[in-house]
């Protein structure tokens, strides 16, 4: 189970780079239009081709993994900041008003359908990459919050937090001083997790025109691009559904080695 | 079981209602009135208002709501401000590509993904194990829409076997009706069938690690045999929830690759209606989705309890 997650840390590290990267070269203006070589398959001046306005791919690529890895990052750091503390508060109030109210509004937020709801809330508050993370990041609020109280609810019956409670510490600080640094692990997973998805849903909202607007680049709004042209010129959507493929999967098997890792007790019972 | 039914169904108007507030409170979010959207800027102030009455837009927020949820209650869902027909009759037309696309999604994803952890499972660790889970990895990664899309350059463009988008409509026969469902089918079932997959596999090597299936193989069952009898019976339950939620969702989910298809569907009606600012089928078929997962949830959860006594215990 190690090689998946050094091949996922590999992947997700070569895209990582690419954006980094972008930021001071590419190997083209990913906004220089150059109409006559338009539309030419992988070459050597153009390695991954270019689109229907002579724009080099490999750097739209580039810029476009900026937009897809943040709108996923912050995203998922919108969860785990909400959820967490959330779930935490929830499990320390155990059966209390507060964990009730808690876990009934997460399981009203799952039962919503999550991409008509971002759809909705980008359409209305406006195209773009920052209301695109915040209709990514509201459903990953419960996720967190769910994955952070189901895995403090052991942990709160275990002795060192009964000790702690002796010592006279407060749900809050037992909370942040014991609770936390030991689920951290499986929230590290779960936001893998959350990232993965996170580029999946950044490409489809700007799939339908509602992520990131141009001239920034992003992989869902170079598909779309891509539709009407798909029978002249294959390369152009097969390059980014490439990147975001690659990006996903390693991501999941990051996230799913880093799990088994984590946790040798999985790699017994689910190797 | 009555307390925990009454308890259960307590929790489940409580959820709906809860529901209704927040869409409601969403839509009402929206900048722009409908009316002055309908009208232009250029519009008169009293034919402004006159619309505004008649789209029920001129009473208090807190009356609307009302209005609104008494009627989704007695299945009047509104009427369209932008084509004045009843929404109960436009969903219940989208409902007939919505929902059959849902199923044909849900029947190939089923018959992929069930033989396929079975298969996985039983060969625990081994090439083919491996095989597959490699293939659900890369199942999940794929965009639907990127897969849509690929499809149908391979098989609209250059094979010609589908067309390219559009729904032929029944009437034109059962047949022609299904072919042109066909590929947004495969491109829906894809990741459905990858999740589904692992569900099937964990479940089944959750089960293989109990004390019956010990006992299956002990009291003389080949390893195939106990699989089958008692294995697969029992490791279908998360299966069948998993299969629950993905049809609530798969009716919804198909947003965007009725888009790629151009399928006058359920999806698309909802994204026409929020370009167009026609709020009120946006409400109420975002309503009727959500009463829709709700109800599976509940069912799932009521069938649960009938199965498993213990878990009437808890809340």
């Amino acid at each position: 189970m190690k090689h998946s997650l050094y091949l996922g840390a590999a992947l997700s590290c070569v895209f990582l780079f690419a954006a980094l990267i972008s930021f001071l070269w590419t190997p083209y203006d990913h906004t220089a239009l150059d109409i006559p070589s338009r539309l030419q398959g992988p070459n050597k001046a153009h390695w991954l081709g270019t689109d229907h306005f002579g724009r080099d791919i490999l750097s739209m690529l580039m810029v476009g993994a900026r937009t897809s890895l943040a709108v996923a990052l912050v995203s998922v750091g919108i969860g785990m900041c909400i959820g967490v503390p959330l779930g935490l508060w929830a499990a320390a109030r155990k059966g209390g008003w507060a964990d009730e109210i808690i876990m009934r509004t997460n399981d009203l937020i799952f039962a919503f359908p999550s991409l008509v709801i971002a759809i909705l809330i980008t359409s209305i508050m406006g195209a773009g990459a920052t209301n695109a993370i915040l209709a990514i990041g509201i459903f990953n609020i419960p996720v967190f919050a769910r994955v952070a109280r189901g895995a403090a609810l052991p942990i709160w019956e275990r002795e060192f937090i009964l000790a702690a409670r002796v010592a006279g510490k407060g749900p809050v600080r037992i909370s942040q001083e014991h609770i936390l640094p030991n689920i951290l692990n499986l929230l590290i997973v779960q936001g893998t997790i959350q990232f993965s998805l996170g580029i999946l849903a950044e490409a489809g909202l700007s799939y339908v025109g509602l992520g990131a607007q141009p001239p920034t680049p992003s992989w869902g709004r170079m598909l779309a691009d891509a539709q009407t042209l798909v029978a002249i010129a294959p390369h152009i959507a097969l390059m980014p559904g490439v990147a975001i493929i690659l990006t996903v999967l390693g991501l999941n098997l990051m996230g799913d080695g880093l799990r088994d890792y984590l946790d040798p007790k999985l790699r017994v019972s689910r190797a | 079981m009555l307390r925990y039914t009454l308890k259960r169904l307590l929790s489940l108007i409580v959820s709906l209602l809860a529901a209704s507030v927040v869409i409601f409170l969403l839509i009402e979010i929206a900048p722009g009135d409908p009316a002055s959207f309908m009208l232009g800027v250029n519009a008169r102030p009293d034919t402004l208002a006159a619309l505004q009455a008649e789209l029920g837009l001129d009473v208090p927020k807190w009356q609307r709501y009302l209005n609104w949820i008494g009627g989704m209650v007695t299945g009047d869902f509104g009427t369209s401000y932008q084509y004045r027909t009843p929404v109960a009759q436009m969903v219940a037309d989208r409902l007939w590509v919505s929902l059959p696309l849902a199923l044909f999604a849900l029947v190939l994803s089923t018959v992929i993904a069930l033989p396929a952890g079975i298969f996985a499972a039983a060969r625990r660790g081994q090439a083919g194990d491996i095989a597959v889970m490699g293939a659900t990895q890369l199942g999940v990664a794929i965009p639907n829409f990127w897969f849509a899309m690929m499809l149908v350059l391979v098989f609209a463009i250059n094979l010609g076997w589908f067309s390219a988008g559009g729904f032929a409509g029944w009437d034109q026969g059962l047949f022609a009706g299904l072919k042109s469902l066909t590929l947004p089918a495969v491109a829906l079932a894809l990741p459905q069938a990858a999740i589904l997959a692992r569900v099937m596999r964990s479940a089944l090597l959750d089960v293989l690690g109990e004390d019956f299936m010990r006992s299956a193989r002990a009291k003389g069952l080949t390893e195939r045999q106990a699989l089958w009898r008692h294995g697969l019976r029992n490791a279908l339950i998360p299966v069948l929830t998993i299969l629950g939620l993905q049809f609530a969702f798969l009716i919804a989910g198909g947003i965007i690759i009725e888009q790629v298809f151009y399928l006058p569907g359920l999806g698309r009606l909802i994204f026409q209606s929020i370009s167009a600012r026609d709020l009120i089928v946006v409400e109420s078929v975002v309503m009727l989705l959500v009463f829709a997962v709700i109800m599976v949830n509940f069912i799932v959860d009521l069938a649960y309890a009938a199965v498993d006594p213990r878990l009437r215990l808890r809340t």
